[in-house]
């Protein structure tokens, strides 16, 4: 078997968190809840789990990073640190929807639904047939909109239990690192170099990585999913000054 | 100059500009920019988010880009130096998650440093080291500064500042009601060669009210009252002139305080900075005051006025020869970094 060491973080919810997998288990994992402090956090978390499980850059064979949906200063802290690091240490960088790596770690034996904090009473959600299947998503509603019955997995749900009810909501509440770079190394196993080279190259000028991640359905390129416009408003003429 | 001085990399994020530099002491060897102005053009100024997302996008392939200009392999990078702050918090972000991670698969040491600093350093790599202790007139989108520099790298003391609008602002809001395009600096510099700098009287903030601060805001409403005014009688408005005299207000207010700041702490090197310090104007004038009080004028050429990674690269390298502490990973990007703050 040749040698397989994932890095993987996501920064895509209030979870800051970073992990080790060596193609069969995590050796590594640190996560810290600061929804404010991603930029701060992340890069010694990616430190700290090299240091723990006293691998270093050079030893690792694959980046992975969360692309969301998730708010997207937090978001992109974790996608340019992939990319940085990708591009210094000469190895391949990939993408994987947060709400997957949730999902992956949900103890559920039939379908659910997976939904984080989208700000702005809003939810980022997806549907799963069960943890390694999503089916539909990911989406940006809000929470009263989210179809009905389904056991809801993460933040996104309990913290709307008054809207969704109590008896639907279920853990995790955050994404962890070491079920994201379990999920990542399962499909990397899969895939021949050419196929991972593939995915990993980041494609010129603007892409819709929605739909890049749902056609490649768990591994993509290392970018966002925004879901969202910018907020901006072409103005009018010059407001006068005088009356 | 030597072979044995560190190679800075330099990432510049805190507006519209994804700016990657590249220096060996203060030898410039890189300078690339993308910008996303394009696109925040009809918004008549920087969407935040807009910014946000295109430093994300074009980081890596102007990163590559700056070192294939300088000939150079990520191995052969000593230091990274990235702004982290004053600017777009958002924006910031995505160049400090990126300086942070370079220096870490480098394994070399992090700077993050201030952007307003990193505009006076700049100059160093035009015009050679900056003479201890300069006067410093740092003017942008969004900034007026007066600054007494006793050492780029260490110690940067702000003696007064725009109290409303920064003067680039200012050259962005007349540009508007003179119906010229975002940012409306150049604009505003080319149409006033048409004009007369003295064909309308505007008023000069604080000319003479003894301090080292600026106001701009009280100019931009007379200019758009003036304008108003001449639309209301239905007469064409002379777009040059009133360019030409916005301008000539503008610039004498920068020099007049420059040279008073010179002259109150008996400095006779002044230095600008910033984005307005390509206005050809503030250039000429600025010139002329300094040749007859005496005192030294140094202005980077206008690629190096306006925001990028050079200046950046080139604080790191004066940090890097200061010896000074590296960064830690865990710098935080802060969006009103003081200007007193040269490194975090
Ligand atoms: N020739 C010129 N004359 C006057 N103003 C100019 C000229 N060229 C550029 N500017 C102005 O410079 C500003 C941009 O400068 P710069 O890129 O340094 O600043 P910024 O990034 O907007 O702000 P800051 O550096 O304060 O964060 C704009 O307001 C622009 O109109
Ligand atoms: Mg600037």
């Amino acid at each position: 078997m040749t040698f397989v060491l994932v890095l993987a973080f996501d920064t895509a919810t209030p979870a800051v968190t970073a992990a080790l997998h060596d193609g069969e288990r995590v050796v590594a994992e640190s996560t810290t809840i600061d929804a404010r402090r991603h930029g701060e956090l992340l890069a010694p978390a990616v430190e700290q789990v090299l240091r723990e499980s006293g691998a270093t850059l050079r030893d690792v064979t694959a980046i992975v990073a969360g692309t969301g949906p998730g708010p997207y200063t937090g978001l992109r802290v974790g996608l340019m640190t992939a990319t940085a690091l990708a591009l210094t240490a000469g190895v391949p960088a990939f993408g994987v929807c947060t709400l997957d790596a949730l999902a992956y770690a949900a103890e559920e034996s039939g379908p659910f639904l997976v939904a984080t904090d989208a700000r702005r009473k809003e939810v980022f959600w997806a549907r799963y047939g069960d943890p390694r299947t999503r089916l539909d998503g990911p989406r940006v509603d809000r929470p009263h909109d989210l179809p009905g019955e389904l056991p809801v997995i993460g933040a996104g749900g309990a913290m709307y239990a008054d809207v969704i009810g109590a008896d639907r909501i279920r853990g995790p509440l955050h994404p962890s690192a070491g079920a994201l770079a379990a999920l990542a190394a399962g499909r990397l196993a899969t895939l021949s170099e050419e196929e991972a080279a593939e995915i990993a190259r980041v494609p010129e000028g603007r892409v819709d990585s929605v739909e890049k991640a749902r056609e490649l359905s768990v591994l993509g390129p290392p970018r966002p999913i925004y879901l969202r416009r910018p907020d901006a408003q072409v103005p009018g003429t010059p407001k006068r000054v005088t009356a | 100059m030597g072979r044995d001085e560190p190679i800075v990399l330099g990432i510049e994020t805190s507006c519209d500009e994804t700016g990657v530099g590249i220096v060996r002491g203060h030898t410039l060897l890189a300078n690339t920019i993308a910008s996303s102005m394009d696109e925040h053009a009809r918004f008549g100024g920087v969407v935040p988010e807009v910014a946000s997302r295109a430093h994300l996008e074009a980081m890596t392939p102007t990163v590559e880009s700056a070192l294939a200009g300088a000939g150079l392999r990520f191995s052969d990078i000593d230091a990274v130096a990235v702004t982290a702050g004053p600017g777009l918090a958002g924006a910031l972000l995505v160049g400090v998650a990126a300086a942070k991670a370079y220096a870490l698969g480098l394994g070399v040491p992090l700077y993050g440093v201030n952007h307003l600093a990193a505009h006076v350093a700049v100059d160093q790599l035009e015009h050679g080291p900056l003479p201890k202790p300069a006067i410093a007139l740092l003017v942008s989108g969004g900034h007026s500064s007066l600054l007494l520099v006793p050492d780029v790298a260490q110690d940067v003391i702000s003696l007064g500042s725009t109290v409303d609008d920064a003067a680039g602002e200012a050259f962005d809001k007349v540009a508007r009601v003179l119906g010229l395009p975002f940012p409306g600096g150049p604009h505003i510099d080319r149409a006033a060669r048409e004009g007369s700098g003295s064909a309308v009287a505007f008023p000069r903030g604080k000319y003479d009210d003894g301090t080292l601060d600026f106001s701009f805001s009280g100019l931009k409403t007379a200019v758009a009252r003036w304008v108003e005014a001449r639309e209301a009688s239905g007469e064409p408005v002379p777009v040059a002139d009133v360019a030409a005299s916005f301008q000539e207000a503008v610039v004498d207010v920068l020099t007049r305080k420059a040279l008073q700041a010179c002259a109150r702490y008996d400095v006779k090197d002044l230095l600008i900075g910033g984005g307005v310090a390509a206005n050809s104007r503030l250039r000429a004038l600025a010139q002329e005051r300094c040749d007859a009080a005496g005192v030294r004028l140094r202005v980077p050429r206008p690629g190096l006025c306006t925001d990028n990674g050079a200046m950046v690269a080139a604080l790191g390298a004066d940090l890097v020869a200061a010896g000074a502490t590296p960064s830690t990973l865990r710098i935080p990007a802060d969006s009103s970094l003081p200007i007193t703050v040269v490194h975090v």
